[in-house]
């Protein structure tokens, strides 16, 4: 009954179309499944139907630069589903994916998976986080994108990376109003992480360069607060008030209607956690990412992970990812030989390297303060079950529990979005009331569906095989 | 050998574990639990904690009513209710033909004198089950019967064993068992653990267990399948299973619907990890959509399966080890042994302690199974 593919993408974004535009330049049969409606992914969401309108012109260069790839993408013949979930793989000789469309269940048979299913963005809990009115910079920036809508009142603008900075330009420039920045990023920063900076100046000076002058700019513009080490919103029913208290000692409250926050991305790996796949720690992103070989192949054969759920690297870096991962999936199918793909390889693993260059820098001018990772006992850390983090805490004794004890006891972990909002807490938590590390206690056991399907759904798995 | 004399090891931090090391505490003895992951790492976390007199086999019958009062009282005995509600167990007929087989099973326990199950017709089944599709025509039920919460259940197990005085060592997995003099030396990552007596209590490992003990007793694995449903209003009380179909039902205190039904995913026992296996747990999906349409449009949040261990006629091991003196066996559950916990708690403190028990555990010895496959 279910169909069988050569090489089955799980994302449309950057990686995704990069791959499958290699893969069936070299004769592969590739399906390409998407849970957006078009492609492009989240940095080019919405492209087809902006390119070249004034709003793709505010929302910059480097968006503009999605509308080349998405073409290309779209004439290179790989089959392409779009609003279609993936919610179950199994790996193994010919991987299994089990996805969802309008309502109906189905399978699907690879030769091998590419999952280039991105990033999310950290979560960042602090008290009063869970209230109306408190958002991510990310969900505000795809309401724009994909509907041109801004925030009707002042914005009050809470984080630390690029990506904060960014909305607050393209608010600035779409005719919003900011009412204020709360840069959450540590002081000391530059010091620290001069060492990297060579690297990052020579790889890509211009990106440095625009980051500067998009923070001289807010300055001029918009109340800019540095070194906000503390944030608080309040309010009845909805957000009323931010309190924040700067490093340095200040506290402030301010009125506020609207609060985006965002402190940076972690790879998307709750897919690779279901495979079984091996990950590792990054330092420098605080975060896990899947084990890979220099084709982007997890521990799990056959099983292939390209752009920001390798580990956050951008739009360029996904592109270049996903090609190489396309040669080696190529190659296995004996489409090319181990030496012509090694060769065709060589160019784009220079390119990656010089696209990954300021990374380092990045990654630590922009991580994040301590208590983004372990917030104030009051907040909640599991906002599906409302779980605070002083009951995580209560849970640790003698017996030093890890995070699925944690689960089961108090129920963190167990709601709809499956601990992708409060695994890292739960984890950052235990880490440090036991002495270990984040990686030795490491994430809840996974357990399937990835996205939630429906009853009704997986009873029509049933009745398809029965026809079959 | 770490610290204080032990008088009994117990191998397996289940429930069975636990609560066979709170009996034995509670009669005087000390105790250890070995336990090679966590408390409740496999079957005893990832069950349905159906508290099931309902459909037994008549040789668990009476451990089982038994252990339906012990229900009734848990509170008394474990400090807790463990979420227990007794709204009853049915078991469905969608379909006439399906009544004749309800039928005779309710003359069979007449007939042995037990009044817990009755018949119950369609009005009766509807009062009781008004969500329930209207063309199912009948059930069986016991209506003493219900479901506990299974983590409020470890974890009162588990601290009235500690306040008892048990020791639990997680994270110790026994590499292999010797004699030693009278004694048993359990050998540990951790070190060396000895006792005159040892219970093994392993769950889906207690065949290796049985085998260190010189006991090769030939069982099954089980990876039971569970859905675990988004919240939603009340919909129903009493848990419900199907004639002929692979559906266990209920709704937690949560509000989540906890599909089960012993619907089989994959077990791999050396990694100690169970797998789902989504197209044999549409089936489940399917009879439970069957039943309550109005569900189909419900999210499902997370499955698992559990790792059990399985005999050949489905019953446990109860029993004094035939081949090793001072060893006594407790596992082999095959998917329904949780409503059974508080009485073979008891058991197993009368085989270790009085050498034998007033209660009726003929059906579960181990030799029934080595004679099986010695003939083989």
């Amino acid at each position: 009954m279910s169909r069988h593919v050569d090489l089955l993408i799980v994302g449309a974004g950057p990686a995704g179309m990069s791959a499958a535009i290699v893969a069936k330049r070299h004769g592969l049969r590739v399906l390409v499944v998407d849970e957006q409606p078009s492609p492009g992914g989240q940095i080019w969401r919405n492209i087809e139907n902006l390119a070249g309108t004034p709003r793709a012109g505010l929302l910059g260069k480097a968006y503009g630069e999605g509308a080349a790839v998405v073409g290309r993408f779209r004439a290179s013949g790989a089959d392409y589903e779009p609003g279609t979930q993936l919610w179950h793989v199994e790996a193994g000789a010919g991987a299994r994916a089990f996805l969802r469309r309008d309502g109906a269940a189905s399978s699907v048979r690879a030769g091998c998976v590419l999952l280039a299913t991105g990033a999310q963005e950290r979560p960042a809990p602090f008290p009063g986080w869970t209230l109306p009115g408190v958002m991510t910079v990310g969900a505000a920036q795809i309401v724009l994108k994909s509907s041109g809508q801004i925030p009707s009142g002042p914005v009050w603008i809470a984080g630390c990376g690029p990506l904060p900075l960014l909305y607050a330009m393209q608010l600035l420039q779409a005719g919003g109003m900011v009412a204020g920045f709360l840069d959450t990023t540590p002081p000391g920063r530059s010091r620290e992480v001069i060492a990297a900076l060579p690297a990052a100046l020579l790889g890509a000076p211009g990106d440095l360069l625009k980051g500067l002058s998009w923070i001289a700019r807010l300055r001029r513009h918009v109340p800019y607060i540095r070194h906000v080490a503390a944030i608080e919103a309040t309010g009845e029913g909805g957000l009323e008030n931010i309190r924040y208290v700067t490093a340095d000692g200040r506290d402030a409250t301010v009125e506020a209607r609207l609060l985006l926050v965002h402190e940076g991305l972690v790879p998307t790996i709750h897919p690779t956690l279901a495979l079984g796949c091996r990950h590792v720690w990054n330092t420098d992103q605080d975060s896990f990412a899947p084990a890979l070989d220099g084709w982007g192949e997890t521990s799990e054969q056959n099983v292939f992970v390209a752009g920001d759920g390798a580990g956050i690297g951008g739009a360029r870096a996904a592109c270049l990812r996903g090609e190489l991962a396309a040669l080696r999936i190529a190659a296995k199918a004996g489409r090319l030989s181990e030496a012509e793909a090694e060769a065709l390889a060589l160019p784009v693993r220079s390119r990656l390297a010089r696209a990954l260059s300021p990374r380092r820098f990045l990654d630590r001018y922009y991580r994040p303060r301590p208590a983004v990772f372990i917030p104030p006992d009051q907040t909640i850390a599991c906002r599906c079950e409302e779980v605070r983090v002083a009951a995580i805490r209560e849970q640790i004794g003698a017996s030093r529990p890890g995070p699925n004890q944690v689960k089961a006891f108090t129920r963190a972990g167990m709601g709809p979005c499956q601990g992708r909002q409060c695994g890292y807490t739960v984890a950052h938590v235990l880490a440090a009331a036991e002495g270990r590390s984040v990686p030795d206690v490491g994430l809840y056991r996974v357990r399937p569906p990835l996205k939630p399907v429906t009853l009704g759904e997986l009873a029509a798995l049933d009745t398809m095989d029965a026809l079959s | 050998m770490n610290g204080e004399a032990i008088d009994t090891l117990v191998v397996g931090g289940g429930l069975h574990g636990l609560s066979a090391a709170l009996q034995l505490a509670r009669g005087g003895r000390r105790v250890t639990i070995l336990e090679k992951s966590w408390v409740g790492r496999h079957a005893s976390g990832a069950t349905a904690a159906g508290v099931r007199t309902l459909n037994r086999d008549p040789a668990e019958i009476p451990i089982a009513l038994e252990a339906m009062e012990m229900w009734h009282g848990i509170e008394a005995i474990v400090g807790d209710g463990c979420g227990f509600q007794a709204h009853g167990q049915l078991n469905i007929a969608e379909h006439a033909h399906h009544l004749p087989k309800l039928e005779s099973r309710l003359a069979r326990m007449r007939e042995a004198g037990y009044a817990h199950e009755e018949l119950i017709d369609r009005a009766e089944l509807l009062r009781l089950v008004p969500a329930i599709s209207p063309h199912c025509v009948g059930a069986l039920i016991a209506r003493r019967d219900g479901a506990a919460d299974p983590h409020r259940t470890l974890q009162a197990f588990r601290r009235s064993a500690e306040a008892a005085g048990v020791t639990i060592r997680e994270g110790v997995g026994v590499d292999a068992i010797e004699p030693a003099g009278s004694d048993w030396r359990l050998r540990t990552e951790a070190g060396e653990f000895i006792a005159p007596t040892v219970i093994n209590a392993a769950g889906a490992w207690a065949g290796k267990i049985a085998a260190m003990l010189g006991d090769d007793i030939p069982l099954g694995l089980k990876a039971s399948m569970m859905i675990v449903t988004e919240r939603i209003a009340p919909l129903l009380k009493p848990v419900i299973s199907v004639a002929g179909r692979p559906l266990s039902f209920k709704q937690s205190d949560q509000g989540t619907l906890v599909i089960g039904g012993g619907l089989q995913g994959r077990a791999d026992i050396e990694a100690q990890k169970s797998f789902v296996d989504f197209q044999e747990l549409s089936k489940g999906a399917r009879a439970a959509t069957d039943l309550f349409p109005s569900i189909r449009s419900l999210r499902i949040v997370r499955s698992w399966a559990g790792i059990e261990a399985t005999t050949k006629d489905h019953l446990p091991v109860i029993c004094a080890s035939p081949n090793a003196k001072g060893a006594f066996h407790c596992f082999g559950f095959s998917g329904h042994g949780f409503q059974l916990v508080p009485v073979v708690g008891a058991i197993m403190a009368d085989l270790v302690i009085q050498g034998g028990t007033q209660r009726s555990i003929e059906g579960f010895g181990a030799t029934r199974l080595m004679w099986q496959c010695a003939a083989a």
